[in-house]
């Protein structure tokens, strides 16, 4: 049972380290860019697959990760370990602060709160512009990205290096969130996903449960944001616009909520359908929304969700 | 406003009332159409800010198809507009909410793809420059300091007669009796023999109507983008949210206090700051408030 869950997720991880030696040069930056985005909507899935939180606010969290690690490597003169460290502290206060006030509401409430914090997030992203730089955004100058760890030389502009690290980040990401979910914490939150009510008479404290997975979630996508803005060298407004908030829910949604390894499915794929989208046509976000309304109409639980209901059972 | 500074402190604080004033008719109005669907229905409509948009951008078309100058075209729009999505609105309610069986996180995923899909569309087809609207009037009030435009004044007026208007339907009509009680009791509502599904069909396509007919009203003061809608949506949120989910008394109050401040505030300060405090305002009544400040705690 666990031999098997633990073998399939390792083939995973083993099968992304063998493709970048058949991949070209385009394809192993696609990869790392899907990798790093994947590390947010795993994070997401915590949230809303699992414990049935929908949120339309991780923008925030992603941005924090993002504009901390940027801010804290072209402005406060951190490096790229420390500022990679800060991101996620700072994270996990903002992931907490914003969950100890947006879980007070709940249903549609909650998923409005959440938006609405998003876009004060971004907003005021845009208001300190002299900080941010707003739309044009901070370029991380290839100077910092170059540095030594315990003595070993770290060079963040090798695509190799990079594709390498992501996958260790991505890796890490997928196996904290299937130990979280297998856990004690993991049963209840489903519990709650299923039925809140019932699950706080059993004597389960409900609202601290639903703000250990709000953080987690918050803190994993702050990490996102932080890896990438570090490895692209680059953390502009957009990226912390509601589109991507939209974006997770996207990914995961398509890939299976409630599934480990759905989300990174979804991300990749909705990452090539724009690609091949955009080649013609302007309107590449169109395919978002067509996506978006087909998946809730004919298939909610997504591939892998599909395919562990007809299947396979056993997949986490 | 850098022309403000020379004037003293009273002219001043009375454009910025003033403007409060527009900007809280105007957010009234587009947030009525948004309230009225929740109220009856419980879902929300994320693509409400793209009705919002496509109102303003038949407005702009109309104005430019319909020869006469901008009162004609203006007076088509009126009927055009909320007409076109309102029909759109029904499509909409028909094959999509209707299918998920009004699931208020389906509905939301779902109104999210459809405001991708039109906001997408209206980029392809308008293109994605800014289009200017004339008013239909070019009235200008004469004040001692400062001219104010009367067709703003005019948007205040009409407002208030629409917000009447619902008012009026909703509490003294057979119609409005029927909306209450599907709201109140969906249930006891079919059992007593009301259609329910045509009411909610009936619902939505007045909410996507109203919200036309404000854009169609409001975008001689701003100007069609494929992406205004946004900014309608958010502030309407935080008007429905902070007057209480499904309450269009505590919307239109919520609608008076958040106009005012964002006046007063962008007036004094900046707009950015105006909306950061509004959007925090929703957070802070969350806390004292979840249900809103004249909501009623679901049953």
């Amino acid at each position: 049972m666990t031999g098997r869950i633990v073998l399939l997720h390792a083939a995973v991880i083993a099968a992304l380290f063998l493709l970048q030696f058949v991949a070209s040069d385009y394809a192993v930056l696609t990869l790392t860019r899907i990798m790093v985005l994947a590390i947010y909507a795993v994070g997401y899935n915590i949230l809303f697959g699992y414990t049935g939180l929908l949120s339309l606010g991780h923008a925030m969290f992603f941005a924090t990760g993002l504009y901390a690690a940027a801010i804290g490597t072209t402005r406060a003169g951190l490096g790229v370990p420390e500022a990679l460290i800060m991101a996620i502290l700072i994270g996990f206060a903002v992931s907490l602060l914003i969950g100890a006030i947006a879980l007070r509401a709940s249903g549609v409430a909650f998923m409005i709160v959440t938006l609405m914090f998003s876009q004060a997030a971004f907003l005021t992203v845009l208001y300190f512009g002299d900080y941010t730089r707003g739309d044009e955004g901070i370029v991380i100058p290839d100077n910092i990205r170059i540095f030594t760890v315990f003595g070993l030389p770290v060079d963040l502009t090798s695509p190799t290096l990079r594709y390498n690290l992501a996958l260790v980040f991505l890796g890490a990401a997928i196996a904290l969130s299937l130990a979280v979910i297998r856990s004690k914490i993991g049963h209840v939150l489903v519990a709650i996903r299923e039925n809140e009510n019932r699950t706080a008479m059993l004597g389960y404290d409900v609202a601290r449960y639903k703000l250990i997975a709000f953080v987690l979630s918050g803190t994993i996508s702050a990490f996102s944001g932080a890896c990438y803005a570090l490895m692209f060298a680059y953390a502009g407004s957009t990226l912390a616009s509601i589109q991507y908030s939209i974006h997770p829910l996207l990914w995961t949604l398509l890939g299976g909520a409630a599934t480990i390894l759905g989300p990174v499915l979804g991300t990749a794929l909705m990452f090539l359908l724009v690609d091949f989208a955009s080649g013609f046509t302007s309107a590449s976000l169109l395919v978002v929304g067509a996506v978006l309304i087909l998946l809730v109409l004919f298939f909610p639980k997504g591939i892998l969700g599909t395919i562990r209901q007809r299947w396979v059972s056993w997949l986490p | 406003m850098t022309w403000v500074r020379d004037v003293a402190f009273f002219p001043h604080l009375l454009l910025a009332v003033l403007e409060g004033t527009v900007a809280a008719a105007v957010l009234a109005l587009s947030a009525l159409g948004l309230s009225l669907v929740f109220g009856v229905m419980r879902v929300v409509n994320v693509a409400h800010g793209e009705f919002f948009m496509l109102g303003a951008m038949l407005a702009w078309w109309t104005a430019k198809m319909v020869p006469g100058g901008p009162l004609a075209g203006f007076i088509a729009a009126l009927i055009a507009a909320p007409a076109a999505v309102g029909a759109l609105a029904y499509l909409t309610e028909r094959f999509l909410l209707r299918r998920i069986n009004y699931d208020p996180e389906a509905t939301i995923v779902a109104t999210i793809g459809l405001l991708f899909v039109i906001q997408q569309l209206a980029l392809s087809v308008f293109g994605a420059d800014a289009k200017p609207v004339a008013a239909p009037f070019t009235y200008r009030i004469a004040f001692p300091w400062f001219g104010f435009s009367g067709y703003k004044l005019f948007v205040v007026v009409a407002s208030l007669a629409i917000l009447t208007a619902v008012w009026w339907g909703l509490t003294r009509t057979r119609y409005g009796l029927i909306m209450r009680v599907t709201q109140f009791d969906r249930e006891t509502a079919t059992a007593f023999g009301i259609p329910v599904n045509q009411v909610y069909s009936a619902v939505f396509v007045t909410g996507a109507a109203l919200v036309a007919l404000a854009a169609v009203l409001i975008v001689p003061i701003q100007q069609a983008h494929y992406l205004m809608g946004l900014d309608p949506l958010l502030m309407s949120f935080i008007v429905v949210i902070i007057g209480g989910l499904g309450s269009i008394k505590g919307s239109v109050i919520a609608a008076f206090i958040i106009g005012m401040a964002d006046g007063i505030i962008s007036m004094f300060f900046s707009p950015t700051l105006a909306s950061i405090i509004a959007t925090l305002a929703v957070a802070l009544v969350l806390v004292v408030r979840p249900q809103g400040l004249f909501g009623v705690a679901p049953r």
